[in-house]
Parts: structure tokens; sequence; C-alpha cells
């Protein structure tokens, strides 16, 4: 079992930051999803934790062993590739095997007894005497996770192991990695461009942008109360509604409506509310609604023009304009809507959510950030 | 020729555009909508140009004089045997096969070694300046063989090589095409299968032998045909290098079954069975190893 730590991490590819200054903390057994846009230097972070590539400046230490210039077969850790690396010419057995043989710590029937451990446990008996091309995406993804399994590595290094599979089958997968996490306990760093994947499968997930950690905390927290403007439209699918307003004596005013900001409950930095500021409103499409659906919110003198309408199946989201500004809002499925109409918008007052205009720092969210999940610490320490 | 040649892959090009509608075709002679008495015909038109020469060529071998002068000296003589006897145990032409055969085994296979090692140093190690060695082994090929003869023969004379195997094979050992072509296949092999390996601490060697070498098994199998070929044909250098009769090679022993019959009438039979012998082992790898060969200069996606 391993903590892993990243100190100040620093890369530079030539001019190219990749990675500016990471302070990072894995702890022993835990699933940490890296997630962010492509070129955010996810990727660079795991490849650097693998060893593949060498740090401009910064340290890494795995339990209180300093690993930052250790080879990477020195260090112990089994990665997963997106494009599987299956070597084409060798049977799946053979792949699990062939770095096994290579580190020479492994005797042959601890070999064979390995091999029949992970591919029971992966369901892939039946695949260890064929070859790549004979398998599909999905089964060549779990061969690979054999050969991850056997190593008994301290740590998982996967890079979007899920990317090249269908829809289907990554969800399949998905439900499947973390089986497999729950089994082995084994500290695991993965690494998506897809938020979904981040939050089904992080115990913790970080969010990074151009090369900085911009937030990292448990799935829930991290949707409930995003540090920032960038984690707050990044996280959620369809993202949160971004709106200019000017906070005046408690309420947040836009040329369309007045909201009045709840301040009971909410956090500390409320008192900032008093002043007057320009900020951003965030609000989840899913807290918007039709003021006819939830009349117990009360009356708003929120309005807005239906741009177009879109249906989800178990529920419809809406586009509407409202001043220059499009949101978009979650009605319930087969509402009555034209494009072109009015409707009236309510809220829900709990999950409203302001950002500096200039930084983008969430400054204020209407109920109070609870402490890191203590579930999260437990599952860690088991 | 070339004109009837471009019209024929234009027609077969445009076929294979529409290859969908193969099954339809068959029923009616076409082929995408080609009709194929007309390409067929064609095709074996340009193949018969090729192949007439080589044809009468065998035929010639097996005749007494070997004069081809009207249509009905095209039918195959009877003095095949008689001539290729002559030609191996007379004029010892299987020992200059032998030694055409043991230059080229030697030129192919230390190509290769020298090749992998070098394009292997040059697409997976940090070496600097990389970009700019690579372009001095292209810049290489400016400088063909036949264009050094002259230091080239004085080197290997100071080096007491003459007339030996080391002075027809060292010479050509190192290819910048072979490089070049292994280093694109290189390339085309996805970088994390090397880096599986280095996290796995599969060593340089192993790495090369148990898994570069078989992912490359076709690319090299087609590089060594061709460089065969090449290695087989020598002609002049070996004319030029090697003196004694007992060290020669098959190219330039067919000029001395041509040459022993100076005074009078040339034995054009001979050599011309000489001529079909020198052919068969080329030939005789194109046909077999047609397929890796085809692979290794098309386009390939990994």
């Amino acid at each position: 079992m391993t903590t892993l730590k990243l100190k100040n991490l620093r890369k530079e590819f030539g001019d190219v930051v990749a990675v500016k200054g990471l302070d990072l903390s894995v702890r022993d057994g835990e699933f940490l999803v890296i997630v962010g846009p492509s070129g955010c230097g996810k990727s660079t972070t795991l490849r650097l934790l693998a060893g593949l590539e060498t740090a401009t400046d910064g340290a890494i230490s795995m339990d209180d062993r300093e690993v930052t210039d250790t080879e990477p077969k020195d260090r112990n850790v089994a990665m997963v590739f997106q494009n599987y690396a299956l070597y084409p010419h060798m049977t799946g057995r053979r792949n699990i095997t062939f770095g096994m043989n290579s580190s020479g710590s492994f005797s042959d029937e601890e070999i064979d007894r390995r091999v029949a451990e992970a591919a029971d446990t992966l369901d892939i008996t039946d695949l260890l005497d064929r070859k790549p091309q004979a398998m599909s995406g999905g089964e060549r993804q779990r061969v690979a996770l054999g050969r991850a399994i056997v190593r008994d590595p301290d740590a998982f290094l996967m890079d979007e192991p899920l990317s090249n599979l269908d829809a289907k089958l990554r969800i399949q997968m998905r439900a499947e990695l973390t089986r497999l996490h729950a089994e082995l306990n084994t500290t695991t760093v993965y690494v998506t461009h897809d938020q979904t994947e981040a939050m089904t499968l992080g115990e913790r997930v970080v969010v990074m942008n151009d090369g900085e950690i911009m937030q990292v905390d448990p799935p829930q927290t991290l949707y409930d109360y995003p540090k920032n403007r960038f984690v707050a439209e990044f996280i959620g699918d369809p993202a949160m509604n971004m709106l200019d307003v000017v906070v005046e004596d408690g309420v947040a005013v836009h040329d369309a409506f007045r909201l009045p900001l709840p301040r009971e409950g909410a956090d500390r930095s409320s008192a900032e509310l008093g002043k007057a500021r320009n900020a951003v409103l965030g609000v989840r499409p899913e807290d918007l609604y039709l003021a006819s659906e939830r009349p117990d919110l009360g009356e708003t003198d929120f309005t807005a023009r239906i741009d177009v309408t879109e249906p989800l199946g178990d529920n419809l989201l809406v586009h509407c304009s409202v001043g220059d500004e499009v949101i978009k809002m979650q009605a319930a499925p087969r509402s009555p809507l034209e494009p072109g109409g009015t409707v009236s918008v309510t809220y829900d007052p709990a999950r409203l959510h302001l950002f500096d205009q200039e930084t983008g720092d969430a400054f204020y969210h209407s109920t109070e950030a609870v402490p890191p999940d203590k579930s999260v610490e437990r599952t860690a320490s088991d | 020729m070339t004109e009837l040649l471009q019209q024929a892959k234009r027609r077969y090009e445009s076929a294979r555009e529409t290859d969908e509608d193969a099954d339809e075709s068959e029923a009616t002679g076409t082929f995408g909508g080609v009709n194929l008495n007309v390409i067929h015909p064609q095709l074996w038109l340009l193949a018969g140009l090729i192949v007439f020469p080589i044809f009468v060529t065998v035929i010639v071998s097996t005749k007494e004089t070997g004069i081809v002068t009207s249509l009905p000296d095209l039918l195959p003589g009877t003095y095949a045997l008689e001539n290729y006897r002559e030609a191996v145990v007379d004029y010892g032409f299987g020992r200059f096969m032998w030694n055409s055969l043991l230059m080229s085994v030697v030129i192919v296979v230390g190509k290769l070694t020298i090749s992998v090692f070098a394009a292997m140093a040059i697409v997976y190690y940090r070496v600097p300046y990389k970009d700019v060695v690579f372009l001095f082994i292209l810049f290489t090929l400016l400088l063909p063989v036949p264009v050094r003869f002259v230091p080239l023969y004085q080197l290997i004379n100071d080096l007491g090589w003459n007339n030996s195997m080391l002075a027809i094979t060292v010479p050509y050992l190192a290819s910048a095409t072979t490089v070049f072509i292994l280093r694109q296949h290189f390339l085309s092999i996805p970088t994390s299968i090397v880096e599986t390996a280095k996290l796995d601490g599969v060593g340089p060697v192993k790495f090369m032998i148990q898994v570069l070498v078989p992912m490359s098994k076709s690319v090299l199998v087609g590089v060594s045909v061709i460089m065969f070929v090449y290695a087989w044909n020598q002609y002049l250098w070996p004319l030029i290098i090697i003196e004694s009769e007992a060290n020669q090679v098959t190219q330039v022993g067919l000029q001395l079954l041509q040459g022993d019959v100076q005074g009078g009438n040339l034995s054009w039979s001979l050599v011309m069975a000489g001529s079909v012998l020198t052919l068969l082992p080329p030939l005789a790898l194109m046909i077999l190893f047609r397929k890796p060969l085809l692979e290794t200069f098309t386009i390939q996606q990994k």
C-alpha cells in the first residue's frame, strides 16, 4: 500500500509549461481521478508519476521514498494505456507474463498462479491463448488490466483506459474498475477528460486546467461547491449557467431579474455580500424550474424567452434567453413549451453560487460547504 | 507502351472504387463496370511484353547454337540438359552461384543487423543532434558505391582485403534506405508499447529481440528481398576487386561464359543457361515473399 506525494512538481517542454507546480498527495489505497480538458497537463502529470517524463522541478515521493529521478522500472507502478498497448504478436498469457519474466522476481509457479488468479478476477481465462487481434476492445483492455494486476504494483496509473471503448462497454467497464479497486485496494491514479467517468470512479477528483490544480475534492463536493468558475462549468452536463450580475445588499441584480441571496446557513464569506460588486451568478440547469412546476418556491420576477427545447426522455432541456444571455434549464418531460413563448422561472435558493468576475473564484455558495466527506477517509484507511 | 499501361491502371483504379457491385458484376462479366473482356487482354499483352525476353532466354538455353531468326526457332530444343551441365560443371558456374549466394546473404544479414540497431537508436534513444545524424545517414544516399570506387579500391587494397569475400560484402553493409524504412516503421509502433516495456523493466536487448523484431517481421522480410536482389545483381564492383575465378560471383561469371568463346562462335545457349540459373534465386524469393514485400512498400496503418 502506497501514498504518493507531489511537491511543487513542474514540467516544461521547451517554452511550453505543461505542469505548473503541482502539490498533491494521494492517500493509501485511494482511487484518485484527474480530470480536465485536453492539454491541461493531466497526462503529463501521470507520466511524471510513472517516470516516463522527467520533472523540470519539484519532487515525487512514494511512501517516504523519493522517486523523482528513479527509473520507471524501479518505481513498481503499472500503467494502463488508452490504446491498451498489448504486444500484437503475443498471446494474452504471454502479454501478461512478459513483464513479469523481465523483472525476474517471480518463480514460474508463482507466475502461473498469479495469471490464473488475475484471469479469474477479470474473467479473461478463455482469452489467454488468443492474440490481441482476435479480441474485442473491451477484452483487450481487460487483458491490459490483467497485465497491470499480476505484477502487484504499488500503484496503478491509468491513462484514459476507457476512451477507446463504445459507450455501453465503457459504463460496464467503469463498474468493473470500481469493483476491482474495492477488491485490490491499490492506490490508483486515473486520468480522464470525461467528467462522468471522473464523478463515478473517483473517491476524490482533481480538476486541472492549464497545468494547475483547480480543486481537489470528493465528487459530490466538487459538484455542489465548486471553488471557481472553471470547475463549476467543467463538472456537470449540461454545464452550469453563468450570468453577469451586480450584487447589492444581498441581492443579485440582473437586467431581467433580482434574486435575493439567502444569508442564513450560507458560508461565512457571505459578509462580502453587503458590498456592491460585480459578480457572476452560477446556477445549474436542474436547479432552475418553471414557476408552474414548483409553486412552493414562491413568486419571482424572473422571466425568460424559450429558444429551443430538447426532449431528453427523462426531462426536457430548455434553452432560453434572459436579456442577452442564454441559459439552460430542465423542465418536466412533456411540458407543453413552445419556442418563442415566455416562461416564468424559479430556482432553488439553496443552490446558488457567486463567482468573482475578475478571478473566477467562488465567494459565495448559498449553503455551507460540509467538511470533506468522512466516508472517504474510512475507505482509505480500511 | 507507357500510355497503354497508364490506361490500364486508370481503368483498374476506377474499377476498384466501384468495388461494391462486385457481386453483380460476376454474373455479367464486368468488374465494377469495366468490361473484363477489354481489360484482361490489355493486361495479358503488358505482361507478355515483359515476360517475352525471359521466355526467349529460357528457350535459347535449351538449344544447340541458340540463334533465333524465325518463329519456328522459338520451339524448345533438346540440348537443355547438356547446356546446363556444361555451364555448371565445365565452367564452374555452381561455384559462382555459391559465391553470389554467400555474398548476398552476408550483405542482407549485415545490413539488417546494422540498420535495426541504427533505426532503434534514432527512434528510441535520446541522442544529441539525432535529426542531424539521421540526415547525415540519408545524405550518404547521394554517394552510392560506384561513385566511391576509386578511393574504395585503394582502401580495400590497403587493408589487404582484395580478392576476398570481405571486399565484396563490407562496403555494402551500411544502408541508408534500410535505416529509413525501418525508422518509418518503428515510428508507426505506438509509443505506449515502448513505455509499457520500460515500466515492466524490459531491457533494450530483450525489447529488440522479443518486441521490435517480431513486430517488424513483414517489413524486415520485405526489405531483405529487395536487398538480396540488389546484392545478387552486383556486377561492377566484384569485377574490379575480385581477381581469381574461384572467388567470382555469378553476374561476372556470365561474362566469363561468353568470353571463353571469343575465338569464333559465341555460344548463346550457354550464356542463356547461365542467365536462367542466375535469375532463379531472386525469382524464387520474390514469389515466396511477395506478400510481405508488397506490405512493406504500401502505406501502413497501425
